[in-house]
């Protein structure tokens, strides 16, 4: 996992700091359309808080659809940083080097997109205030005549959420402290000044590096669990909910965590290959990282397939009359059948095809594809669970009903795509999204080791 | 007599290991004495001293603390809403599970990252000598010495190869 050629630090700092000293001259253009589209999704949201429910499809029994549906799509691509970062840095795996950083800031983007969802989804946004705090340590405030159920698993959520949330954003600038010291170093002006304030006056003595590394391992630790529950607890906002047949199921905690890694780790794969081509990084964003991701996806992706196969099983296996009216809803009624298949199509068939060929894995735009195939069918997965599992909550057939989204909700769901790319290309602009100074780590690491008549690229690795 | 820091650049981690064995050699003692990299090299490179910490006491101290706050917290709020529902009982273990995990888990993650900057030595704004060549991939050796000792330790700097030797204040010399 040491292709490509030696790199030193000056060109290092040249090549990867470009996207903050020298702004590329599409960034502005991109920043200033992707800005219009979240523009329109803000006044969308604007319509529905103005006019109510109404201007939605929501209504009885489906009263959970796009807003929610995106609401887990979001949470499950925040999975990747900590899916990437974590685990291949406890693993000590080479090609993690240049895919750590995008990974953990698309985490927090996405994990912020995805609060959103369910504040809109109130259609009263303001008044959610009141189901939290009002005065510090009074959680909750019955004065005002809300009475939550403070045992529900819609509670257990946020607080999963945000502190997956606090903890990737605290792991992304710890990680950040030595690399504001290398744009300190290279800005002048209140650039230089806000650098240095970041920097918090590192220096680089092997006790700063030595509980850097250490940190980079103890945080992924710590974050790991916490990376495991908020999916799982996600899963039980459905999973724990009896009234609903279709997803009161045991299997969907792991379900939804493989199914996060699988959409979180396209989901980088596809940024990683933007920025490639973005900011001309192919140094360090080499075939051999893309072939990493498409190689470990093969293995996510048929552990995403199993659990899905598995609950479909149970589901049938049971018998129950309105279990089986939402299995019939989803697998013999059009559209919802079309949609299934598609479904599954679009996120094992298709991309595992692609992935289990070495020249696929490393052609970067039939990757692009597959990852983009992989997102766009976890979306519908989550919206195929949702839906029709609420179209046939009841088991009384007058009760049964479908929904269709509005202009409205497409706009707002379209817009959080369009927000998460800005706020990526945002940030691109000041902080370095592939980390410095593990690339630099990768560079003294670097060796060649002769073996008969070759010689063979390699890496030391410290225990 | 206040020591005074002089710093010596090197194009290479053995000509930095080197400057390191010289100053052990002229008796300068090890704490006073330190190696500045932009990335991090495996541990004994220079031949530095071994750094011990306590890093790893600060997660279990925030956790215990986020404990603490997650079972008082649930537990509390759950006593302000005495209202049966579903026939579970007011202090309900599975709800309060979830939420004490999470903040034990935020508590320990948050105290780690103390942790990390307290052990660091950071904030450490008001910056010693330090040249901006260091995060251009030179290994700066920086020595803090009796002011007498600075001419010597930079022909001892020099000796070992570094390509430019810096003084507070902005003197620097080959």
């Amino acid at each position: 996992m040491q292709e490509g050629t030696p790199l030193q630090s000056r060109q290092i700092n040249r090549e990867l700091l470009g996207s903050i000293l020298n702004s590329p001259k599409w960034f502005w253009m991109a920043i200033s359309i992707l800005g219009f589209i979240v523009l329109a999704g803000m006044s969308a949201a604007g319509i529905l808080i103005n006019q109510g429910f109404g201007v939605t499809g929501l209504n009885r029994p489906v009263m959970w659809g796009f807003f929610i549906t995106n609401f887990v799509f979001w949470i499950g691509i925040s999975h990747a940083g900590v899916m990437l970062s974590a685990i291949l840095r406890l693993s000590k795996a080479e090609w993690r080097r240049p895919a750590t950083r995008a990974a953990e800031i698309l985490t927090v983007f996405s994990l912020m997109t995805a609060m959103m969802m369910p504040l809109i989804h109130t259609g009263r946004p303001w008044r959610t205030v009141y189901w939290i705090y009002t005065l510090p340590f009074i959680p909750y405030d019955y004065a005002r005549g809300i009475w939550p159920n403070v045992r529900s698993p819609l509670v257990w959520d946020p607080s999963a959420v945000y502190t997956y949330l606090t903890s990737s954003v605290l792991f992304v600038l710890v990680a950040l402290i030595p690399d504001f010291a290398v744009l300190r170093d290279r800005t002048t002006g209140l650039s230089n000044r806000i650098y240095g304030m970041l920097a918090m006056g590192w220096q680089g003595n092997p006790r700063q590096w030595k509980l850097q590394i250490i940190a980079g391992v103890l945080l992924s630790a710590l974050i790991l669990p916490v990376f495991v529950s908020v999916h799982s607890i996600v899963s039980w906002d459905f999973g724990m909910a009896v009234s609903v047949k279709s997803w009161h199921s045991t299997i969907f905690a792991p379900y939804f965590v493989v199914g996060a890694v699988h959409s979180g780790v396209s989901a980088v794969a596809f940024v990683l290959i933007l920025l490639r081509y973005a900011y001309g990084w192919q140094n360090y964003i080499r075939h051999e990282h893309i072939d990493a991701l498409g190689r470990l996806l093969v293995v996510v992706a048929t552990g995403w397939f199993y659990f899905f196969v598995m609950e479909v099983i149970f589901g049938f296996y049971g018998r129950e009359a309105d279990e089986i009216a939402v299995r019939n809803l989803q697998f013999m009624i059009s559209p919802w059948n079309v949609w299934m298949f598609i479904f599954v199509g679009l996120t094992y068939f298709l991309p595992v095809a692609i992935w289990l060929s070495r020249t696929c894995r490393r052609n970067l735009w039939i990757m692009s594809i597959a990852c983009i195939s992989v997102n766009i069918g976890m979306w519908l997965e989550r919206f195929l669970i949702i839906v029709p599992g609420l179209a046939r909550k009841q088991l009384l057939t007058f009760d049964w009903y479908t929904y269709r989204p509005s202009s409205v909700e497409c706009l707002i769901i379209g817009s959080t795509f369009a927000l998460v790319t800005m706020l990526m290309l945002l940030i691109a602009r000041v902080v370095p999204l592939i980390p410095l100074y593990d690339i630099k780590e990768g560079e003294i690491l670097r060796t060649e080791i002769k073996i008969g008549r070759v010689s063979v690229p390699a890496t030391f690795r410290e225990d | 007599m206040a020591k005074l820091p002089i710093l010596g650049l090197y194009e290479s981690a053995d000509h930095a290991a080197d400057a390191g064995d010289a100053l052990k050699a002229a008796g300068v003692p090890p704490t006073d004495y330190d190696f500045l990299t932009d990335a991090p090299y495996p541990e004994g490179a220079f031949g530095e001293r071994h750094e011990s910490h306590r890093l790893y006491l600060f997660p279990f101290i925030g956790a215990l603390i986020g404990l603490t706050v997650g079972i008082m917290l649930t537990s509390m709020t759950q006593m302000a809403y005495p209202l049966v529902q579903g026939g579970k009982p007011i202090l309900s273990l599975p709800p309060m599970a979830v939420v004490t995990y999470e903040s034990t888990m935020l508590t320990a993650i948050a105290f780690t990252i103390l942790g990390i900057i307290f052990e660091s030595r950071l904030p450490a704004f008001k910056q010693g000598l330090y040249d901006t060549r260091i995060t251009e991939g030179y290994i700066g050796v920086l020595v803090n010495v009796e002011e007498n000792e600075l001419t010597s330790t930079q022909t001892l700097l020099t000796q070992a190869g570094a390509i430019d030797v810096v003084r507070q204040g902005g003197g620097s010399g080959t």
